[in-house]
């Protein structure tokens, strides 16, 4: 692969300097003078009405400035729900959450009051004096359970649990499962919890009654969103408002979402006329910031005597929480991502999506991604078992070839378009990783150790994954009259080295160095369109639209450098903020002159024939979506004593294209690889069976910390798309995706001799010994 | 209301004086009162080791110590620790080199946690700083380069090549 002079190269990272002093800019450090705190009141029941609230004594408490509840706040906004829901035919009830809950509570953490105080601790002072009388009501805790006929409706209003319902269905699957020779059928059920970004949420709001101009800063992942939003509910025209992404302390999926708190704080700004900030707690993010967490998939594959796919078909329980935050887009993607790097002649799958009493269900990195292959991968695992196949020969036997790229498959995205997988070499980006972890050496490693007395097991699990959804991110770039250069994008930043991004391309036409670019990234004041970060969009589409505005402010340095000089464009080149005359270094002018002639003089004609200003703004629009894709190969030792398990060895093969700076590419898989190891192994968002949330510190709720991270391996395949400019795929998510069906499958191999069979993920240690010993455990 | 005290104490080498709730954590006091917003908070129950600092040269989490226990001592955190003349500290050096940081929330604890570390272990294995950096989690990065950073952090305060 070809690196240029920046682009495809290790570059400093030019978020580094301000954050490894501490003087980065996050939420919670913005702190205009008299600003005034807020705390929110949230439903301890999973499900009550809400019979009487009284606010008096907080009210009186000395600090207090404000105690809102939706009645309150009815006056001053144009609708009391959020209305956010993606687009999409399958939705059986409008399920819009409440700003603030006036009628009934449908989970614990959800909000309905808000204090505004001095201080964030005499704001949860007087939270504990608002009285409130629930009438509690039957609470619905399991997806499945919320699907039978007499479950407790997580909505009293409502007549039934069942949100939303689709098929998702190509060829005739019943006549290919009725003259296929075999077929295996598995049950699973897959959790996943949250994101639990390192800083958890939050937003300040400062009002200008002047002008009555608001700014809002939100650790958000999509401000231009927001601030559609917050115009439309507060009934501001655009000009005013003005909605800005800081340093964002992790994204992970949540932070795309718009929250009740977004609109309720910058409402209070302009009540009281003075700032409001509040920041979320982590005990809050656990009930408040939205997750993933349970489906079960009921699944049948049917295949030929050699292991061929013929067709794929189940049904999808999904859980959706209380309230629709965002779509059906995790159940749809679980899906979507299960025959992807296959050849599947048939294929129908049902997805139910289930309202439980529990916090909203929206994408975490992969949404819904891991599941679908988890799926996929166990059927794989049972058909080879079956037949008895090497589980890596019949994976090769159905991975789409390389020949056969562009391969179109029958799917569209829930956008229509159609799904093509654009390049890659399936087969080989496996092979890789079976070379690296010694496949074919295993059976004599796992023999030694089983008579050591020692239980190894190894697994693999392949994916596709659709990248860089669009349609598109807006990107200007702009060299100042003073040579300064200024890219600000739509793209918003969220640990995922965005401005790096962007400066290494800009810098790279416009011969400057990485650290002269100025990025700003989530502003609504520098860039008016906007779509923001998920769906591992931003290299994708911000990078295409800066390089194709870069290569634009390129030409046109060029052609009024070339009337200043007095020479043929072909002639010059850029370097070092100036424009050169080839082969005579000295004969240059600077960036800085460029800009000041383009920006023009009184009854004087603008050099070089191109319009006034050193500037270009891009959308460059791409529908589809590039498909990268992997394989990971884990290596696991079991101890049938504890049920610990132990990854010995993890290999990543992957593709994504080019990569624009491979440190950071390794970081993101890194990243994701460690997320995954979570979902296999240890972190579960745990409710009981009144849909009380029972996992709510993470001494409970266990992320992953250095001591589990085991050797990591990572391969790299460059296949080129040619869907954009650049080359490049998606990487934010995909380490996570393969994960928890390589670990599941490795220790089900470890424990093959207990004729286990692994159904669920996360597998805790509890959950193992049961796999050794189920008479043991007792029910569970 | 919460009643107050007046404290004093050093930070990052200088003296501060202030009027702190009794009941305010140091990290709140760091970053509210006194404007050091370098340190973060993420989860305030003693867990992520976000709020890390140094305390008379112990690594400690800001968020289980109160403000007014800080009174009289020296307080390190993360903008104290380059050098007076801007000069990276090595670990801070380290990290921007390794691409130990990716949204930079969880490295402030981390750096305290490692500066204590390494003054007592200057010659640290992988495995070594791994368990030192398990009270410190990392969402974004999986920790590998945050491992090869403070290896190379060691070399150079051990005055070897990095
Ligand atoms: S904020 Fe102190 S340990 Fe998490
Ligand atoms: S760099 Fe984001 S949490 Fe560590």
């Amino acid at each position: 692969m070809t690196a240029g002079r920046l682009v495809g190269r290790d570059v400093a990272r030019v978020e580094d300097a301000a954050l490894i002093r501490g003087r980065g800019r996050f939420v919670d450090d913005i702190a205009p003078p008299g600003a005034l705190h807020a705390a929110f009141l949230r439903s301890p029941h999973a499900h009550a009405r809400i019979l009487r609230v009284d606010t008096a004594a907080a009210r009186a408490l000395p600090g207090v400035q404000a105690v809102l509840l939706a009645d309150d706040l009815r006056p001053h906004l144009t609708d009391m729900r959020l209305v956010v829901a993606l687009p999409s035919p399958s939705y059986r009830l409008e399920l819009h959450r409440p700003i603030l809950a006036a009628a009934e509570v449908a989970h614990v953490g959800e909000a309905l009051a808000v204090v505004i105080a001095d201080s964030r601790a005499l704001a949860e002072d007087a939270l504990a004096l608002i009285e409130v009388d629930y009438d509690p009501l039957p609470a619905i805790a399991d997806c499945d359970a919320a699907l039978l006929p007499d479950a407790p409706l997580a909505h009293s209003g409502a007549d039934s649990n069942l949100v939303a319902q689709m098929t998702v269905a190509y060829g005739d699957v019943d006549a290919a499962f009725a003259a296929a020779p075999h077929r295996f059928a598995e049950t699973l059920h897959i959790h996943r919890g949250g994101s639990h970004s390192m800083e958890c949420r939050g937003v300040v709001a400062l009002h200008d009654a002047t002008e009555d101009r608001l700014t809002v800063w939100s650790s958000t992942q999509t401000p231009h969103a927001a601030k559609r939003l917050l115009c439309d509910l507060l009934d501001m025209d655009e000009s005013r408002l003005r909605v800005v992404t800081p340093d964002v302390g992790g994204g992970f999926g949540p932070k795309l979402v718009f929250y009740p708190e977004e609109v309720v704080v910058p409402l209070a700004a302009r009540l009281l006329g003075r700032p409001v900030k509040w920041i979320e707690d982590r005990a809050e993010h656990f009930v408040a910031t939205t997750q993933e967490r349970d489906q079960s998939w009921r699944v049948e594959i049917a295949t030929d005597a050699a292991g061929r796919i013929l067709g794929l078909r189940g049904d999808l329980v999904h859980d959706h929480g209380a309230w629709t935050a965002r779509g059906v887009n995790v159940p749809q993607g679980a899906v979507a991502a299960m025959p992807l790097a296959y050849m599947v002649p048939a294929f129908r799958m049902t997805i139910r999506a289930a309202v439980t009493n529990k916090v909203p269900v929206t994408p975490v990195r992969g949404a819904g991604q891991p599941q679908g292959v988890f799926a996929m991968e166990r059927l794989l695992d049972r058909a080879a078992q079956g037949l008895g196949l090497d589980r890596a020969e019949i994976r090769r036997r159905n991975l789409v070839p390389a020949d056969r790229m562009p391969y179109a498959t029958p799917l569209k995205t829930r956008g229509g378009i159609a799904v093509t997988l654009d390049s890659g070499d399936y087969p080989r980006c496996q092979q890789m990783a079976l070379d690296a972890i010694d496949w074919a050496g295993f059976p004599a490693r796992q023999q030694a150790a089983r008579l050591a007395g020692r239980h190894l097991g190894i697994g693999l699990a392949n994916y596709v994954e659709g990248t860089g959804r669009g349609p598109f991110e807006q990107v200007s770039v702009r060299v100042e009259p003073s040579g300064r250069i200024v890219v600000a994008s739509g793209a918003a930043a969220m640990g995922q080295s965005t401005a790096t991004m962007l400066a290494q391309i800009v810098a790279e036409q416009l011969g400057a160095d990485v650290a002269d670019i100025r990025v700003i990234t989530g502003d609504t004041a520098a860039t008016p369109l906007g779509i923001g970060g998920s769906n591992s969009r931003q290299a994708v589409l911000a990078g295409s639209s800066a390089h194709v505005a870069a290569l634009k402010v390129r030409e046109k340095a060029l052609a009024i450098a070339g009337t200043m000089l007095e020479v043929a464009t072909e002639d010059l080149e850029i370097e070092a903020g100036a424009v050169r005359v080839k082969g005579a270094p000295g004969l240059c002018v600077t960036l800085a002159a460029i800009a000041r002639a383009a920006a023009g003089q009184p009854g004087f004609m603008l050099p070089g024939g191109r319009g006034p200003g050193l500037a270009a703004t891009e959308e460059v629009v791409i529908d589809a979506m590039t498909y990268a894709n992997g394989t990971a190969a884990v290596e696991v030792a079991v101890d049938v004593e504890t049920g610990g398990v132990t990854i010995l060895r993890l290999v990543f093969a992957h593709d994504c294209g080019r990569a624009l700076h491979p440190r950071i590419v390794d970081g993101q898989l890194m990243g994701g690889i460690a997320h995954g190891i979570g979902n296999a192994l240890y972190e579960h968002m745990r409710f009981d069976e009144q849909a009380q949330p029972i996992s709510t510190t993470l001494a409970d709720y266990l992320l992953v910390t250095a001591t589990e991270m085991p050797p990591v391996e990572i391969l790299h395949l460059h296949s080129p798309t040619p869907l954009n400019p650049l080359g490049i795929k998606g990487v934010g998510e995909a380490g996570v995706i393969p994960i928890p069906a390589a670990v599941a499958a490795a220790v089900e191999d470890a424990l093959a001799p207990f004729g286990a069979r692994i159904r669920r993920v996360p597998l805790s240690p509890v959950d193992v010994v049961a796999l050794v010993d189920p008479a043991a455990a007792g029910p569970r | 209301m919460s009643e107050s005290r007046h404290i004093a104490l050093h930070v990052n080498g200088e003296r501060r004086e202030a009027e702190t709730p009794v009941r305010q954590h140091l990290a709140d006091f760091l970053r509210g009162t006194l404007g050091l917003t370098g340190t973060h908070l993420g989860c305030e129950h003693g867990v992520c080791g976000a709020c890390t600092v140094l305390v008379d040269g112990r690594a400690v989490r800001a968020c289980l110590m109160l403000a007014v226990q800080a009174a009289g001592r020296a307080v390190t955190t993360i903008e104290g620790l380059a050098a007076a003349d801007g000069t990276l500290h090595p670990l801070q050096q380290a990290f921007c080199d390794h691409h130990g940081l990716q949204c930079g929330f969880c490295t402030p604890g981390i750096l305290a946690t490692l500066v204590e570390y390494l003054a007592e272990n200057p010659d640290p294995g992988a495995e070594d700083l791994r368990i030192a950096l398990s009270g410190n989690i990392c969402r974004c990065t999986g920790y590998d380069s945050i491992v090869a950073a403070a290896l190379a952090a060691a070399r150079a305060l051990r005055g070897e090549a990095a």
